[in-house]
């Protein structure tokens, strides 16, 4: 009988290795899957994962799609590690990118002439707003009302969908858009610089990895961050030692709200420039895998955004090439989680065969 | 030739790298009652889970009776007829006595005939307990009561108590060794688990003694002192704490007219709690668990900041509203009750624990100077002789007398100029625990202000110079430790002294007088 | 149908899958274990079921299938929360992610796709009852079967061995432990058994309540439903209140969208998850009183060795 024993000091080889096997038997499944479907699995791996790195322009492509997971998965981090569980980044990305793309929208509407890199600071400022005030309620409900924050998060998740909804089909559609529910494209100089010319990917990938840099400093060299880290796991050490739950809360959801508003509103003024109801493919809600797979750690966050990226754009190339569902992605990332928490077990515990008595 | 009730031979248990039972041999007779003695550590509980199936042993028997059993579950052990009375009730607040206690019995009984079984036994052996009342508002002693009828009705051939007395008055104890002759008397055998010699003496007709997993003698308690049952639990004589007269100083904390209204239904309110301290000298609480010990503690320690700001005053200046860190800042440190989960992160490191409370190595913008707080750490580690693997070590593969060092340590580095301890020696091995009374004795010694609460009498008599009691939230005025007894003390934990809370009246009172219970409000049980 | 009649109706119909994924979930909290896969749950037995009506026509097996679907959703879950203890938080919504993305995918073929319609079983006599008779009795069985299930569930908590047991589990795994009930079969049982009725649920939605599949048609009724539990506090008959109002709710933007109230759909679309929000904050705002009757261990973890 195989039994599990707790270790008294948790693996730090276990803690890389999980991920490892995690994806192997995510890989594992897909090769089931893809032969059950009738389709030859060797091909269908290559495309799914090798194709997505196959030139300079596979790799920006990665870069792009990798942005703004990484910058919601960093927020994340933080709010799971001080065990505040916010659940509604989407929501909060939505609000973002509405709040950036209205600015931008305005700024090509009054036919305005600022410079791109004039423009930059006041999208991500948009953006940071939005998602923030979005989160800004979800912490004000906690904090006044003790409301549990993964529920309202999510219903906020729908609330900010319809939203953007309302406006793309009424007051924001293109009047010259052929009664698409869509606003007008927005001008180019609202446009994130790129930072190669002819590829899509832009400055954001870079404001990106510099927000993990400045979180991993945060969350581990400073006094700030150990201590939204001490509440979530003991809530009573942090009484203890005067730590402030309440900080905690306000500061988690307003810094990951903040960043998935910076997501939302990159996403909306660079590769799609234009507001529709389909400005997220579940960015909010797969940086929560990010976040995990990265073991809530800034440094994982960017690894494994770049994985999911190879999902997501594996995925595309899957539909394109070999005919498979784009839908399968998310089985994927679904199946990754759940093997990435069942190897997790074994950072803590160890497996022991045992005789039955 | 009767044949022993229980008989244990040749016992050995292995968690990882501990042996917890080695080679443990026992012998418990029909009617007799047999103490199990040990320090914390010392594998008396495994031994017990082992009795009573909750845990398989990696070699030797069990008979029963004379005859070898095998016990693989506590549905076995009950099986049997044995019967347990845990040191961490198997208590289920929002259900009643009687949902409680039928919980623990075969299915195949009904409600109503565990309620009528409640009151039978409950008469029979003089104990104050109602059926119907959900358990969330009984005292500890009326749970403790819940746990034994529990056991009682199940007939039981042989009853195992951990360590009953922790959560007892002394008027109480002897209440509960009246109820134990009694089963005794019937032919039940008892196994009794205790750390306290004097209790064992009292009560028990034989002991067996524990040391590290294994058995160092057995003896007719009554036929020994304190010295060589000592002996055989530690090695040892128990170690002599030196004492000086306390040099007594200035006013460093002042307590006037605490009130303060319970935070939820689970608590206990504060009423009019006074008590100053003064620089060099130790004050020590004694009460029941339960009493608002907890609540006092955190009112004084800043968690809970809903004081008057003249009620609790440092140095003169009023604290009441004051969180923990300004506090700190102000000279007044802590040591909680918990280890693990309050004195310290159990997945942290111990340096990063070290800045829960000290924050001499963080640097501008609240960065942390690393190469500092290590230093920091090893430092209190050495003077405080924490064994771990280094200030990396994460303080939950700390063993518990190792981490209250380290805890304790980290207050008294820093200097402060009043201390408050919650439950100092709680849980940790006999060496840790004189070590730590040494450092309060020279903390006092150095000037500081010292306030100890504790539910360890003998602890309390050892090292503080004055002495109060709570009980029901209310604070007995002090008296000198010198001019204390056993007796005395014990009484006012039940809220007897001068001024105390209403002394119970009624037929009832010299029953309930044992025992801090909440007033039944005139209904006889 | 009048109108009261049509709201009657229309109330029990849309609040009879919250009624039903309600008290799955109230089975596994009151069991100590917090089940945020709800939502994928529903989602993997709204396809399921929908395909099985497709492919035999037979609604009674579509419902079981769908049930079958969650109780196997229910079955990894419980196996990865109980055995392996891994946190709850992140498992529940592991399965919700996988769930959405795997009925989405098994999903594909089915968009667009009509079933054979059944007429809705009548209760002879009782439907003649003026004013109420045909809102009441014209319902689908389901929507009986929610009620029946509401009142077994009452019966077996408050009036059984098996019942008080299960809530000890919830109350204090570490003390049944002691007292030697096996804590985790008992929790995986109730995690399956919740999981199942969350299954016949998402079912319900698919064959019955709106015969079609569209990707994500659960439409957030599996977080509405743990908010409900909470709202109910942890009580089965309140949990079919809380879900026929609910019900309400979604109706009386239909009702107002009818009577061509000037507001644009997707706000009135907004109306029930704006509500959940407001529940919400009214029952949590006294943390004593959920103290009082919420399970103690839900979301903890239990390690029977410790």
């Amino acid at each position: 009988m195989i039994r599990l024993e707790a270790r008294p000091v948790p693996s730090l080889a276990m803690s890389v290795l999980s991920p490892v096997i995690a994806l192997a038997v995510t890989v594992g499944v897909g090769f089931a899957l893809f032969l059950a479907l009738g389709k030859d699995p060797g091909r269908v791996l290559q495309v799914f994962l090798l194709e997505p790195f196959h030139g300079v322009r596979a790799l920006t492509e990665l870069g792009l799609k990798s942005t703004p997971l990484v910058l919601c998965a960093l927020g994340l981090a933080l709010c799971f590690r001080s065990n505040v569980w916010n659940i509604g980044a989407e929501g909060q990305f939505l609000m973002g990118g509405i709040a950036g793309g209205g600015v931008a929208l305005w700024i090509t509407q009054e036919g305005l002439g600022v410079s791109r890199w004039a423009f930059l600071p006041v999208l991500v400022l948009a953006g940071a707003l939005g998602g923030g005030a979005w989160a800004a309620v979800v912490a004000w409900l906690k904090d006044r009302f003790n409301a549990n924050e993964i529920l309202v998060s999510l219903m906020l998740v729908y609330v900010a969908n319809l939203f953007l909804s309302w406006l793309v089909f009424g007051p924001w559609k293109d009047p010259q858009g052929f009664n698409f529910p869509q606003t007008m494209s927005f001008a180019a100089a609202t446009e994130v610089p790129r930072v190669v010319r002819g590829m899509r990917l832009h400055w954001g990938f870079a404001f990106a990895l510099g927000a993990a840099v400045v979180m991993w400093v945060y969350m581990f060299r400073t006094y700030h961050g150990l201590q939204l880290q001490v509440g979530g796991p003991s809530p009573a050490a942090a009484r203890y030692a005067g730590f402030s739950s309440r900080a905690a809360v306000w500061t988690t959801l307003l810094v990951s709200g903040a960043l998935a508003g910076v997501a939302g509103a990159f996403e909306v003024a660079g590769p799609m420039g234009q507001l529709t109801p389909h400005v997220s493919s579940g960015y909010g809600f797969t940086a929560i895998i990010v976040a995990f797979v990265g073991r809530l750690h800034p440094l994982g966050c960017i690894l494994g955004s770049l994985l999911l990226s190879v999902f997501l754009i594996g995925g595309e190339l899957a539909q394109s090439r070999v005919g498979l569902p784009s839908a399968l992605t998310g089985v994927f990332q679904g199946v990754l989680l759940l093997s990435l928490l069942a190897c997790d077990t074994l950072v803590h515990n160890r497996l022991r065969v045992g005789r039955l008595r | 030739m009767i044949p022993p009730r229980l008989e244990l031979r040749a016992i050995t248990k292995r968690f990882a790298q501990v042996v917890a039972n080695d080679d443990v041999s026992l012998v418990v007779n029909p009617g007799e009652i047999h103490a199990v003695l040990g320090e914390n550590g010392a594998g008396k509980s495994t031994l017990m889970k082992v009795i009573y199936g909750a845990v398989q042993a990696d070699a030797g028997e069990i008979l029963w009776d004379g005859r070898p059993v095998s016990v693989r579950s506590p549905h076995d052990a009950r099986a049997l007829g044995i019967a347990m009375v845990f040191q961490h009730f198997s208590l289920f607040d929002t259900l009643t006595v009687a949902e409680n206690v039928w919980l623990g019995l075969p299915p195949s009984v009904k409600l109503q005939e565990v309620s009528d079984g409640i009151r039978r036994k409950a008469a029979e052996y003089g104990l104050d307990l109602h059926p119907e009342k959900p358990v969330h508002v009984l005292s500890v002693g009326e749970r403790q009561r819940v746990e034994i009828v529990r056991a009682l009705l199940a007939e039981p051939r042989l009853l195992i108590l951990d360590e009953p007395t922790s959560v007892l008055t002394p008027q109480a104890v002897e209440k509960l060794f009246e109820t134990l002759r009694k089963l005794a008397a019937t032919g039940c055998a008892i196994l009794y688990i205790s750390h306290k010699l004097d209790e064992i003496r009292a009560l028990c007709h034989r002991c067996t003694v524990l040391r590290a997993g294994k058995v160092t003698g057995t003896a007719d308690p009554s036929q020994e002192t304190t010295a060589t049952l000592s002996r055989l639990m530690i090695g040892a004589e128990p170690p002599r704490l030196e004492r000086r007269a306390a040099k007594v100083g200035g006013l460093a904390l002042r307590v006037d007219g605490l009130t303060l209204p319970r935070i939820d239904k689970f608590g206990v309110a504060l009423e009019a709690v006074g008590l100053d301290v003064h620089e060099g000298e130790i004050v020590g609480i004694a009460g029941v668990s339960g009493n608002g010990q907890q609540e006092l503690l955190a009112a004084l320690s800043g968690e809970d900041p809903r004081a008057d700001a003249g009620a609790v005053q440092l140095f003169g200046r009023g604290i009441g509203r004051a969180g923990a860190r300004q506090r700190r800042k102000l000279g007044l440190h802590f040591v909680p009750e918990e280890r693990l989960g309050r004195g310290a992160v159990p997945t942290l490191s111990l340096a990063s624990n070290l800045l829960l409370t000290r924050n001499e190595a963080l640097r501008w913008l609240g960065f942390i100077d690393r190469r500092a707080l290590r230093d920091q750490t090893s430092g209190i580690m050495r003077r405080y002789w924490v064994k771990a693997s280094g200030p990396q070590a994460v303080a939950r593969s700390l063993s518990g007398g190792n981490l209250q060092k380290y805890i304790v340590g980290r207050e008294l580095d820093a200097v402060p100029k009043m201390l408050v301890v919650a439950q100092p020696t709680w849980g940790v091995d006999v060496g840790a625990a004189a070590q730590i009374r040494a450092e309060l004795v020279a903390l006092r010694d150095a000037g500081c202000a010292v306030l100890v609460v504790s539910e360890e009498l003998e602890e309390l008599f050892a090292i503080t110079d004055r002495l109060h009691v709570i009980a029901k939230g209310r604070l007995s005025p002090s008296i000198p430790t010198a001019d204390a007894t056993v007796e005395r003390i014990g009484e006012w934990m039940s809220g007897l002294w001068p001024g105390g809370p209403s002394m119970p009246t009624g037929p009832d009172a010299r029953a309930r007088a044992g025992e801090v219970a909440p007033p039944a409000s005139g209904s006889a049980p | 149908m009048n109108g009261l009649e049509l709201l009657v109706a229309a109330m029990l119909s849309a609040g009879t899958p919250l009624a039903i994924a309600g008290l799955g979930l109230l089975v596994n909290e009151r069991a100590g274990v917090l089940n945020l896969g709800a939502e994928g749950t529903m989602l993997v037995a709204a396809v399921t079921g929908f395909a099985t009506a497709y492919h035999t026509g037979s609604v009674s097996l579509a419902l079981a299938a769908g049930a079958a679907a969650g109780a196997l959703l229910g079955l990894v879950l419980g196996w990865l929360v109980i055995w392996l203890n891994t946190n709850q938080y992140a498992t529940g919504l592991a399965v919700s992610l996988f769930g959405s993305g795997f009925s989405a995918f098994v999903g594909l073929g089915y968009v667009g796709k009509q079933l054979v319609e059944t007429p809705a079983p009548v209760v002879p006599f009782l439907s003649d009852i003026p004013v109420v008779g045909r809102a009441l009795f014209q319902q689908h069985p389901v929507v009986y079967l929610a009620i029946a299930v509401a009142g077994g569930m009452t019966w077996f908590f408050y009036r059984t061995r098996a019942g008080l047991v299960l809530r000890s589990v919830g109350e204090s795994p570490v003390s049944a432990h002691a007292l030697g009930y096996p804590v985790r079969r008992i929790r995986l049982a109730a995690v399956v058994a919740g999981a199942a009725l969350c299954g016949l649920s998402g079912a319900y939605l698919s064959v019955v309540y709106t015969p079609l599949w569209v990707e994500g048609m659960a439409g957030g009724r599996g977080w509405i439903a743990l908010a409900l539990t909470v709202f109910a506090t942890w009580r089965p008959l309140r949990i079919l209140a809380g879900a026929y109002l609910f019900g309400g709710v979604t109706m009386l933007q239909l009702h107002l969208q009818a009577q061509g109230v000037q507001i644009p759909a997707q706000f009135m679309s907004m109306l029930p998850y704006v509500s959940t929000v407001v529940v919400l904050v009214l029952i949590s705002r006294n943390p004593l009183w959920i103290r009082l009757n919420m399970p103690a261990s839900l979301g903890k973890a239990f390690y029977p060795g410790a």
